[in-house]
């Protein structure tokens, strides 16, 4: 491999790791205020679909992109509802919000199919993209690319930095002390269900406006399970969640340039590996926290348990 | 005003009816406003879905057909489900099933059916158990949640059978069309009676067999009853000193066959041969069939029907009104959603008292 296909392949890397990053910072939050949200999947295939067509409808892509992080906040206030409301099991109701969303996403979207977008085109940042490796690798890519490598800071910051985040937290840990201190944990775990819906949504709508410029069915591709897969990978840290997102884009671009390239090896099992190493990201941690007797990397304390009304 | 919610004392009774009965009546009002949003009549399509499940008799022999694979797998969930091991994995296990089956009725075809049918179930069986497996055992050596990893191994076990059908086993006779040569007759289960029954097979009656055999086993055996224990979770289950880990094993194991042998009845019965065609999702649906059904086989079987009879109707409706078959994920999916917010009234209670004016009658033990 030449190095300029090597640094091709890394800057689709990147490319292929943004989406799954909005959504795993997503996942994050929801998970850091105690509600497990396996509805991601639904959630970005359908921000997929919304972005696409509000991009389509009002031909800007910054609107687009806007709508699929509301329509993600939207679908996941009904998880919401569900389970701090009517206090539904959240296994079960992020698996009907995902069935729900995809379902949504393919209803109205068959009649776009094959239709494309401008979306959001790539362009150098000044001075940056002169750098040598690095500077093609990251810096010749698209706005929403940019925003994204703030996202994890400002995700940390949110959530360590401010007292929002910090009882948020509380919401995820000790909800009955968080309820004791006068917080509304509810309330609080609704709230950071739909900012998390709010990013994965951002993650659907980069698929559709900036990475495929199209329309067809079934684009989200599982990333929103690998998503899910990915907060246990990053031991529910934003930092660790760019390396696990990022390192995953650049399989995914290296399975795709294989495919493209066409081998030998049968396209369905080549189609396998990113699934097989979704698999793989949950078990590394698992064993290097079983060598290291447990500590680093908890899931917040109350996650997925609902909480229970008084009397 | 002041809300009250206590926790229910005792059972709703018929209310039971009526909070299910309002979840799917507003499950189908959100589906028929979708409907007029994708620009379709809204309530005429909802009445040609249902006239499509329900109307003819066709119908109503082509949803207990389906009703089969969805039946098994969603039996095989709410084992699992009892004891919250969350086993989403049934469309895999499904998928190797047949696959395990398919691989007894190519490699052994010249056996009489007496013979290779016990075989294909059998190979269908071990196949499943074993996808089922996995997470079982990810899950108890290295504390690995079985909910991600029994997804990715739906896909994965998609993909398996996509590559056999594509691949090696492709029938040299099919005109490039990814499918197994036809099985040999004595691997395929007849229809019972094709003129008057239409599509239904003999494969049906694995349901009531299977359905007694989990009534029986979590009623009337040690086992069935530790099981039941553990529902409370998996701190629990250790503190009692319960058999945690083995009835993980179990479950998982037990559900994974069940899945498999679905998938060798579905391909060795309705298509004669393993093709992609039949991973339809039924392992999807059998998750929102055990939890409606809140994991009671009678409830099950009733339940299981009744989504195989929306799915009948969801084709007509893809005929007649051009409505993608996405239709129906949606249907399911907003059942689930209404479902498990409705099941909030049958264990609590809401009230309007305030909470000093209900303690001062004494409700609260």
């Amino acid at each position: 491999m030449s190095p300029e296909l090597i640094i091709a392949l890394l800057a689709a890397a990147v490319q292929a790791g943004t989406p799954i990053l909005y959504a795993t910072l997503g996942e994050i939050i929801s998970e850091k205020s105690g509600v497990l949200n396996l509805g991601v999947e639904g959630v970005m295939a359908f921000a997929s679909f919304a972005g696409f067509f509000v991009c389509l409808v009002t031909g800007s892509a910054w609107l687009g992109f806007l709508a699929g992080g509301l329509s993600g906040a939207l679908l996941c206030g009904l998880h919401s509802l569900v389970c701090q409301v009517f206090l539904g099991n959240q296994v079960v109701s992020g698996l009907a919000l995902a069935i729900f969303g995809v379902g949504l996403s393919t209803f109205f979207g068959t009649p776009f199919v094959g239709q494309s977008t401008e979306g959001f085109a790539k362009f150098a940042l000044p001075g940056l993209a002169k750098l040598p490796v690095l500077g093609p690798i990251l810096f010749q890519q698209d706005a929403l690319v940019y925003l994204c490598y703030l996202m994890p800071v400002a995700v940390w910051l949110f959530l360590e930095r401010t007292s929002l985040g910090l009882r948020l937290r509380a919401a995820g840990e000790m909800p009955a002390a968080a309820a004791a201190a006068g917080l509304n944990p509810r309330m609080l775990r609704a709230l950071g269900t739909m900012a998390g819906g709010f990013l994965c949504g951002l993650g659907g709508a980069y698929i559709s406006l900036a990475h495929m410029h199209l329309w067809a069915t079934g684009l989200s591709g599982g990333r929103g399970w690998v998503a899910v897969a990915l907060v246990v990978f990053a031991f529910w840290r934003p930092g660790r969640a760019a390396l696990g997102a990022f390192l995953f884009g650049g399989f995914m671009a290296f399975q795709l340039r294989l495919q493209a390239t066409g081998t030998n090896i049968p396209s369905s099992l080549l189609l396998m590996l990113p699934y097989a190493l979704t698999i793989l990201a949950l078990v590394a941690p698992a064993v290097r926290a079983r060598a290291a007797k447990g500590g680093a990397g908890a899931a917040p304390a109350a996650l997925g348990v609902n909480i229970e009304p008084e009397g | 005003m002041n809300l009250t919610v206590r926790k229910r004392e005792e059972s709703l009774g018929w209310g039971v009816l009526v909070v299910y009965l309002g979840a799917l009546a507003l499950a189908f009002g959100v589906c028929a406003l979708l409907l007029t949003l994708a620009g379709k009549p809204g309530l005429g399509g909802m009445l040609i879905l249902f006239r499509g499940a329900f109307g003819q008799g066709y119908s109503l022999l082509d949803s207990l057909t389906k009703a089969v694979p969805i039946f098994l797998c969603a039996l095989g969930v709410a084992l699992s489900f009892r004891m919250q091991i969350w086993n989403i994995g049934a469309e895999g296990q499904f998928a190797l099933g047949a696959v395990g089956g398919a691989w007894a009725a190519l490699t052994f075809a010249g056996l009489p059916g007496i013979v290779l049918l016990p075989l294909v179930f059998l190979c269908a069986m071990t196949c499943g158990a074993a996808w089922g497996l996995i997470p079982a055992v990810l899950k108890l050596r290295l504390g690995v949640s079985e909910v991600i990893t029994s997804l990715m191994l739906n896909y994965i076990g998609a993909l398996l059978l996509e590559f056999l059908v594509f691949g090696i086993w492709r029938d040299p006779g099919s005109f490039g069309f990814p499918m197994t040569a036809e099985f040999s007759s004595g691997a395929q289960i007849a229809r019972i009676a094709p003129g008057v029954l239409g599509k239904l097979h003999w494969g049906v009656l694995a349901c009531p067999l299977a359905g007694v055999a989990y009534a029986l086993f979590l009623s009337r055996t040690r086992l069935g009853f530790e099981l039941m224990a553990c529902g409370e979770g998996e701190r629990v289950a250790r503190y009692a000193q319960l058999p945690y880990g083995f009835l993980v094993l179990l479950v998982l194991g037990l559900g994974g066959a069940l899945a498999g042998l679905a998938g060798s009845i579905e391909s060795s019965a309705t298509l004669g041969r393993l093709q992609p065609t039949m991973l339809m999702g039924y392992g999807y649906t059998a998750i929102v069939v055990a939890w409606l059904a809140r994991l009671k086989p009678w409830p099950i079987a009733f339940t299981a029907y009744l989504l195989a009879s929306f799915r009948v109707g969801v084709e007509v409706l893809q005929l007649e009104l051009q409505v993608p078959a996405a239709f129906g994920s949606i249907m399911e999916g907003a059942i689930l959603l209404f479902v498990i917010a409705g099941q909030f009234f049958l264990s609590y209670s809401v009230s309007l008292a305030h909470p000093v004016v209900a303690q001062a009658k004494g409700a609260r033990p």
